[in-house]
């Protein structure tokens, strides 16, 4: 095997599906926001019909802060229930989702994702607004949630499909057909609680086929199953999308939404915070899942000898703490300190480390008298550094340390961290810029 | 990829249809009765065909009780050899019809509250799960009931006419026990004590229903009359008047001193069944949030 080849072979595993789905162009996807333009091919058009429509979508939950359970609770302290507070799952959303239309619901934990779902499924009653479906949903929200522990897989199946709206006789007409697909046949008048989860899954997804909805509604259960049944799941996929059902997929798993949907819809605090391209909701989604997690982060002021840090922090363009930088943004570090003594010289070093405490880079600086530097007791001294953006996406810290040889000692332990986004096809912790040239001869 | 997309079928145009949320009844009556219909049928399937002993066991229940009972009251207090002419058939019928009752809706009490998979993650007809309850146990008493008639010709109960009214009483003490169990079902996802209350309520309405004894071994007519607010006492009586056709049963009118007597029996029995749908329709959207 020649040089050349295994570098060609190399280069294919970094990109084995060929073309990436998302948009290598930012400045497209930036400006797209609630504009129903298709961005991905094969996506419906704006003429398409509308196949489900909210509009301002309102969910209040009233949490007790002491739940009254009881007849007697309720007796003794006749008031309390009064005490609740007041959770705005979802504070006003509106979106379109047209007919064909494969869309993407994401957003972290307690986005009001779930609630969403819920009242598209209409097991929950909006507080406002409404919601407007074209024909029959199917939702596919936990797997195996409708069955019965105690009947046959058969009569489960006769069960879910008059739950999703068929006749009967209907179902009892596919029921072999739905126990064929999901390969239970030998199974078929078994009870299910003797089901493997595997089996249970195989058959809770050939029975949302079966319902041939027309709108499709599935949360995040592409990730159970083997690999096989993964594989089926996505073909079943591809194929309700020729079929130009519109399915709506709600998940955490980016992945997910980047290699089906068409668009996506991000959600964050009961609030439609992007729609639009899926790659696009991708980032956004990253970046509010690292900026959420800021406490960990800004340490805020430490003392030592002779200095007080008063701030050390990721900046913007702006001016303005920030926890994430954009891929080849500089790296903008502010620094703020007050000495308590006087001094001739300060050293002023920073390393950068990975989530995983491995050093990246470290650098430092020394101001001196001499250089200019007014360096005596209650003075602010304030230190700007850019740094350039080699940083692969994931999570970094910054360790900083002042010293000086009269007698000023500061080191802080992950001073600050940020959220590099790198670019997309970098793994480790750096992105250098490379070039690859590749020849391939005749080996004979 | 757009290649693909343009061959498919076209998929004809639904109306765009306003979603309700959920409800009592949600989705539309037919789903809800292929619902209501499909879990009553598997659920007793389950239950007395499942497992061999699976329906004697709900048939040796009422019947040891029945045993005992009818050892304690004609052997040890003998009210019911003197007073009733087919005391053991009289009391055999009034703990079968009882023990749906009383199945019934303590079967229901708990019922939402144990399907809350069902409820917090699909979209659901609320109101099928207590009424299925209902229904199971009305197979139940079905069968019971065949068992009860040969003990009724056993004992030399000639048939009549008035037999035919049965379904009647039985039609009416179904839709009681349907609407109860709807009004606990719901009570209960709210306050988790009506089901102690419950159990304690069933066994005093035992024994505040001629069943165990006749109305007339209560001596005063007042006392008759106050039995009679209770609407199950109504339909016992009857049942009594009718199926075992005594000249010496009072029927539930006379025993209430005239209709105007059976009106707070009847304000109970439709306050309840008004009650239990209104209640359950209003708490029914709220139930998967409660749970």
């Amino acid at each position: 095997m020649s040089e050349s080849d295994r570098l060609g072979g190399t280069l294919a595993l970094r990109d084995p599906h060929g073309a990436s789905p998302r948009d290598p162009d930012p400045t497209m996807a930036a400006n797209e926001e609630l504009t129903l333009e298709p961005t991905v091919p094969g996506a419906p058009g704006p003429d398409a019909p509308v196949a489900i429509r909210v509009e301002d979508l309102h969910k209040t939950f009233r949490i007790p802060t002491q739940r009254v359970d009881s007849l007697k609770e309720r007796a003794v302290h006749p008031f309390s229930s009064r005490d609740y507070r007041e959770l705005h799952a979802l504070d006003g959303i509106s979106f379109e989702i047209r007919q064909g239309e494969f869309f993407g619901i994401v957003g972290r934990n307690g986005s009001g994702k779930s609630t969403l779902l819920k009242l598209l499924a209409s097991i929950y009653r909006a507080d406002a607004g409404r919601i407007q479906i074209a024909g029959r949903l199917a939702p596919f929200i936990e797997l195996g949630v409708g069955f019965n522990q105690e009947l046959t897989a058969r009569e489960n199946v006769v069960l879910n499909g008059v739950m999703m709206g068929l006749t009967p006789k209907e179902v009892r007409e596919r029921q072999d057909s739905v126990i064929d697909f999901a390969e239970l046949h030998d199974f078929a008048d078994l009870k299910i609680k003797n089901f493997s989860s595997g089996m249970l899954v195989r058959l809770a997804f050939s029975v949302m086929l079966q319902a041939d909805a027309d709108v499709l509604l599935i949360d995040e259960v592409l990730a159970v199953g083997d690999a096989a049944f993964q594989q089926k799941c996505a073909d079943a996929f591809h194929q309700m999308k020729r079929e130009g059902k519109t399915i709506i997929l709600v998940t955490h798993d980016m992945s997910a939404v980047e290699q089906y949907c068409h668009r996506a819809l991000l959600l964050a605090d009961g609030n439609v915070q992007y729609i639009g391209s899926p790659a696009e909701a991708g980032h956004e989604y990253l970046k509010l899942n690292f900026e959420a997690d800021t406490t960990a982060a800004g340490l805020g002021t430490a003392e030592s000898d002779g200095v007080k840090l008063l701030t050390c922090q990721i900046e913007d363009e702006a001016g303005e703490p920030a926890m994430t930088v954009e891929d080849r943004e500089p790296v903008r570090i502010k620094v703020e300190m007050e000495l308590q003594r006087d001094a001739d010289a300060i050293n002023v070093g920073f390393t950068f480390a990975g989530a995983n405490d491995l050093g990246v880079f470290e650098f430092g600086e020394l101001l001196t008298r001499e250089a200019g530097y007014d360096l005596s007791a209650g003075k602010r001294v304030t230190v700007h550094v850019n740094v350039e953006n080699r940083f692969a996406a994931g999570r970094y810290f910054l360790h900083c340390g002042i010293h000086s040889p009269d007698g000023i000692a500061l080191y802080v332990h992950k001073a600050t961290t940020f959220v590099a986004f790198g670019s997309d096809e970098t793994r480790g912790v750096m992105s250098v810029d490379h070039r690859v040239e590749v020849e391939i001869e005749d080996a004979g | 990829m757009s290649a693909e997309v343009g061959t498919h079928p076209v998929r004809p145009v639904a109306e765009l249809r306003e979603v309700q949320g959920p409800s009592a009844l949600g989705g539309g009556s037919r789903r809800f009765f292929d619902l209501l219909w499909l879990i009553s049928v598997t659920e007793f399937k389950r239950v007395y065909f499942g497992t061999v002993l699976g329906y004697l066991w709900s048939l040796l229940r009422p019947l040891f009780l029945f045993g005992v009972l009818l050892l304690v009251f004609t052997q040890v207090f003998r009210i019911g050899s003197k007073e009733v002419h087919y005391y053991p058939v009289y009391l055999l019928m009034g703990i079968v019809l009882y023990t749906f009752f009383s199945e019934a809706t303590s079967n229901a009490v708990t019922s939402v509250v144990s399907q809350e998979g069902v409820v917090r993650k699909t979209q659901f007809p609320r109101a099928v799960i207590p009424l299925a309850t209902a229904i199971t146990s009305l197979f139940n008493l079905t069968l019971n009931l065949l068992i009860v008639l040969v003990f009724v010709l056993a004992w030399g109960v000639t048939p009549v006419w008035t037999w035919l009214l049965f379904p009647v009483c039985l039609l009416f003490l179904f839709v009681g026990t349907a609407g109860l169990s709807m009004a606990l079902s719901a009570l209960y996802v709210r306050y988790r004590d009506t089901a102690i209350i419950w159990v304690v309520a069933s066994q005093v309405l035992l024994y505040l229903t001629p069943i165990l004894y006749p109305v007339t071994a209560l001596g005063t007519e007042t006392k008759e009359r106050l039995l009679m607010i209770n609407p199950l006492s109504v339909i016992f009586e009857q049942i009594r008047v009718w199926v075992l056709h005594e000249p010496q049963a009072p029927t539930a009118v006379e025993a209430a001193g005239g209709w105007l007597g059976l009106l707070p029996a009847a304000v109970i029995f439709f306050g309840t069944i008004a009650f239990g749908i209104w209640y359950f329709n209003r708490e029914a959207p709220r139930i998967a949030e409660a749970l």
